[in-house]
């Protein structure tokens, strides 16, 4: 096996260290949303792609049902399908490789792994399995802590975890807000799941606004 | 801490992991060319922001089918000053959960 560059190392660490330690966010989230210790941290190891757990357990704090909170975590995890389709001529894997890369397919592994591009091949997949096993390692950990920690705590409002979970999606969002036509994509989103709130059942309007990206995107 | 059936948690739970490992997995197994129209691309990188917008808007101002301003509404916006003022992840975090519980025990 080629030799791993220190920057790659670098790249990959940092990148799993920060992300992972927000797994304390999710820990939390878990918990406040009704969900056990034991099922929170399944969440992290089973599941184990960020925003849809985050998803996940935000339809049913919200009260919605679990068919929603389903459908709303899976939609969110398409994106990991095109991760999958841009990795596998890359890693070449096959066998019970093919499913642990799988497992750790997700935005931070395929984005290190593609910004080693102009590193050579062996680059990108050292980042993708560095990022995306120190990710899962960190993620996991964090997980637990955050999940003991909100238990211990009592009422998840009056420590304002309530408020950290739309915390998180806003800052997940900001930063995919790149050009004017994301931005108003992400207003015309919010205003009309605002407006379907009151109308559909708790928890679809999420999945409903889906049709605004349909919409958004049928025409370049 | 809320209170949730079991059945509701574990089929959240393994329903989840399931479709999203599925998704993951969908990738490797099948010809490129199956994703390649640009319209699929174009609304697929889409479905992110306007779902996460979304939760934003769930989490934040809703409760079941009504639209509640409370203290998370606080949280929320102090997140955003954060996030205006490019703080780093953990500090929108963390400025948006103490907000948000200081406007609950003091309201």
């Amino acid at each position: 096996m080629p030799r791993v560059s220190r920057r790659t190392v670098r790249d990959a660490l940092s990148v799993a260290l920060t992300v992972g330690a927000y797994g304390v966010a999710f820990g939390a989230a878990g918990v406040a949303a009704g969900f056990s210790v034991l099922q929170t941290c399944l969440f992290s190891l089973v599941t184990f792609t960020g925003a849809s757990q985050f998803a996940a357990v935000g339809v049913v704090a919200s009260g919605g049902a679990g068919v929603s909170a389903i459908v709303a975590a899976s939609l969110l995890s398409t994106r990991n399908a095109l991760y999958s389709l841009q990795m596998a001529p890359v890693l070449e894997v096959s066998g019970w490789r093919r499913l642990v890369a799988a497992h750790v397919t997700i935005d931070e592994s395929t984005n290190v792994a593609l910004a080693q591009s102009s590193h050579g091949p062996d680059a990108v997949r050292h980042g993708f399995w560095l990022t995306g096993l120190g990710v899962f390692l960190f993620w996991n950990v964090f997980t637990l802590l955050g999940a003991l920690g909100a238990r211990s705590l009592g009422n998840p409002a009056a420590w304002g975890l309530d408020a950290a979970v739309p915390a998180a999606f806003l800052g997940l969002l900001w930063g995919r807000l790149t050009d004017a036509r994301l931005r108003v994509v992400a207003l015309v989103a919010a205003v009309f799941s605002l407006l379907a709130t009151p109308i559909l059942p708790s928890g679809t309007p999420i999945i409903a606004t889906v049709v605004v990206a349909i919409v958004a995107g049928w025409r370049a | 801490m809320a209170s949730v059936s079991p059945v509701v948690t574990w089929s959240v739970l393994i329903g989840t992991s399931v479709l999203c490992y599925a998704i993951k997995l969908v990738g490797y197994l099948v010809p490129p060319r199956w994703f390649a129209p640009e319209r699929f691309q174009r609304i697929n990188s889409l479905v992110p922001v306007v779902l996460l917008s979304a939760l934003v808007v769930a989490q934040g101002v809703a409760v079941k089918t009504h639209l509640v301003i409370d203290h998370r509404l606080a949280g929320v916006a102090a997140a955003l000053a954060a996030l205006v003022a490019k703080a780093p992840f953990p500090v929108v975090v963390l400025s948006a959960a103490l907000t948000s519980a200081l406007v609950y025990r003091w309201r």
